[in-house]
């Protein structure tokens, strides 16, 4: 290893480091009153983490290649699915599932890339055309009797390390954190790859990139699987978490909105764009719940994802390179 | 799976879904012409039909006033609204970007959307009015009375968003806008103006649609989810910009619905409409109708 090549992954080690020394935290912030447990704060992470997770997927084919996906919601619920059924249904182990789930996912994007790209949709076609497959997979998991129909598939709790199930709090967080540091190194790998940067000429420029010899088709196609088998895994893990999907948690618009909304809040096509937009949405999101719940004294819905939309519309006014765009320009003052 | 129906239950669905198509192509006129115009999908345009169904049903229960009156209030209130919406919003924030548009209209619909779901909570609500269930007879088939309404206002609306366009100083501007911005804005149009005034339009149509839906249909903070890809497949189909596209399309649809929850049933009724829509996209984006991609 080069010492440029130390450099690059130092910045993902200390993040990481960060973020497992957190729950040595946890009495601290219990004690603050900030949490109502430990409990409580492993379960806001581990969410965290796990939309963190999509939002690598998305930012993957929307971030570096410029393919705005606004239905990844196909993806994460293909995993989602793949994960619940092939266990309560065909008896497959969790951790066997797992890569089932990726795949599938990967296979999902897969297609709807080919179908897509091959019909040169861009931009607002591109998310519209994702927006309505995941429509599609919603109304079709509702319906058929393999995902559970409308009642959902439920995952029977059997704690254990061999069902993916973890009697401490801890151990699912750090499996989650453990997926977030492999794609975090991915995507920097992603980065210093001479497919990572044709990916980045085919969202800056896809008729020159095309014109300088590269298979933009081939390059889309795949930046889509990855992105896809990625946020797959967020479903996966989701279902392995909470126990329990249905077709509106699984393919429901909400989650295509948070794998988008993280990168670009966070920062589009950068390494640590996700993380950070996911900590920022949500973390600002569980705020502002606990404090219109300590104001009206009753829980008021809504008001975090309020706060989404108007964080999303204040990024792109004045912060159009994310809040690692602003930090970096704030630093570099 | 495929159940046989005798001719009249199937003309009676077609006719239904003709009434809902109108509505529809209501809907989706104000979608279309922003596309026509500034070249970008309004993402708000189902959270705004949405706060427009809320506003009738708060005319209604607080000041007593019909769904069909409330016409006339809200079709002003709401072209401003949508003009100051895109002149003091949406274009600063966006700086008339078109992927920033596109990102700027989804987090108004989440603003909007969830502010509506904070105030009003999630239940459904429904209007009852005195003609609510009152039907049409045909002879052949029965129709519902505010649906009936409903397909004929839409029609008269659709023909005076046409002669607007058609025949009005603005409607020239608009149209100049729309096929050379920078030439409109070089023989001296206000573009921004014209903008705003375009996303108006399409806002007052929506306040339009949801007084012609409300005396038939339901509201909830998420109904503008239904709306919004049913009027994306309607443009699509129609020809994004084509206002004649968009009444054509919307009957289309309102009619492939209508056939399809007769003949899948309720839960995979709407699928039809999604298929369609990726089917448009990927074969023919143009739109059946429009000639501009």
């Amino acid at each position: 290893m080069t010492p440029g090549t130390v450099a690059a992954y130092r910045s993902i080690l200390l993040a990481i480091a960060a973020l497992a020394l957190l729950p040595l935290a946890v009495p601290l912030l219990v004690g603050a009153g900030l949490f109502a447990g430990a409990n409580t704060f492993f379960n806001l992470m581990i969410f965290i983490l796990i939309i963190t997770l999509a939002a690598q997927g998305w930012n993957i084919a929307g971030g570096y290649g410029g393919q705005f996906s606004f239905g990844h919601a196909a993806f994460f619920g293909t995993g989602a699915y793949a994960q619940a059924v092939l266990q309560t249904r065909y008896g497959v182990n969790a951790w066997a599932a797992l890569p089932a789930a990726m795949a599938l996912g990967g296979l999902v994007g897969a297609v709807i890339g080919i179908l897509a790209f091959r019909a040169r949709l861009r931009g607002s076609y591109f998310a519209l055309v994702t927006l309505a497959f995941a429509e599609v997979f919603r109304i079709l998991a509702n319906a058929t009797p393999v995902t559970g129909g409308a009642a959902g598939t439920l995952v029977p709790l059997r704690i254990g390390f061999g069902q993916m199930q973890f009697e401490a709090p801890a151990a699912f967080f750090y499996l989650a954190l453990a997926f977030v540091a492999g794609v975090l190194v991915l995507n920097r790998v992603l980065e210093r790859s001479r497919f990572g940067a044709w990916l980045v000429a085919v969202r800056e420029n896809e008729d020159a990139a095309r014109a300088l010899g590269v298979d933009t088709l081939k390059v889309k196609l795949k930046a889509i699987t990855l992105s896809a088998a990625i946020t797959a895994v967020a479903g996966a893990l989701y279902t392995q978490k909470f126990l329990y999907v249905d077709a509106n948690i699984a393919y429901g618009a909400w989650i295509s909105v948070e794998a988008l909304l993280a990168p670009i809040v966070g920062g589009i096509g950068t390494v640590f764009g996700p993380l950070l937009g996911a900590m920022a949405l949500i973390g600002l999101g569980e705020a502002a719940k606990t404090v219109i719940h300590a104001a009206f004294g009753s829980a008021v819905p809504g008001v975090d994802l309020v706060v989404y939309g108007v964080l999303l519309i204040l990024v792109i006014a004045f912060a159009p390179r994310g809040l690692i765009g602003l930090l970096k320009s704030l630093g570099g003052r | 799976m495929f159940r046989s129906y005798p001719p009249q239950i199937v003309l009676e669905a077609v006719l239904n879904g003709l009434l809902t198509g109108a509505v529809y192509a209501l809907v989706a006129l104000g979608l279309t012409l922003v596309y026509g115009v500034l070249h970008i999908i309004n993402f708000a345009h189902g959270a705004m039909l949405t706060l427009a169904m809320f506003a009738v049903l708060v005319a209604h229960l607080g000041f007593g006033i019909d769904p069909y009156l409330a016409i006339l209030p809200l079709t002003p209130l709401f072209f401003a609204f949508g003009y100051g919406l895109q002149r003091f919003v949406i274009s600063p924030a966006s700086r008339n970007d078109d992927g920033a548009i596109l990102l700027v209209t989804l987090g108004l619909s989440i603003v909007l959307e969830n502010l509506l779901l904070a105030v009003f909570r999630s239940d459904t609500r429904a209007l009852t009015l005195d003609y609510s269930f009152s039907v049409v007879d045909l002879g052949f088939a029965l129709l519902s009375l505010p649906r009936v309404i409903g397909f004929g206002v839409a029609i008269v609306v659709a023909a005076g968003l046409w002669a607007i366009l058609a025949l009005t100083d603005t409607g020239k501007a608009i149209r100049a806008v729309a096929k050379e911005k920078l030439g409109a804005y070089l023989v001296g149009i206000d573009v921004n103006h014209i903008y705003a005034v375009t996303f108006g339009l399409g806002a007052a149509t929506l306040a339009v649609a949801a007084c012609l839906l409300m005396p038939s249909f339901y509201v909830n903070p998420r109904v503008g989810n239904a709306f919004v890809l049913v009027a994306f497949t309607v443009v699509v189909l129609g020809g994004m910009g084509s206002i004649a596209g968009a009444l054509l399309g919307g009957l289309v649809i309102g009619v492939v619905e209508s056939l399809s929850g007769l003949y899948l049933g309720e839960s995979l009724g709407q699928i039809g409409i999604f298929l369609i829509f990726i089917l448009v996209l990927l074969v023919r984006p143009t739109g059946l109708f429009g000639a501009r991609a």
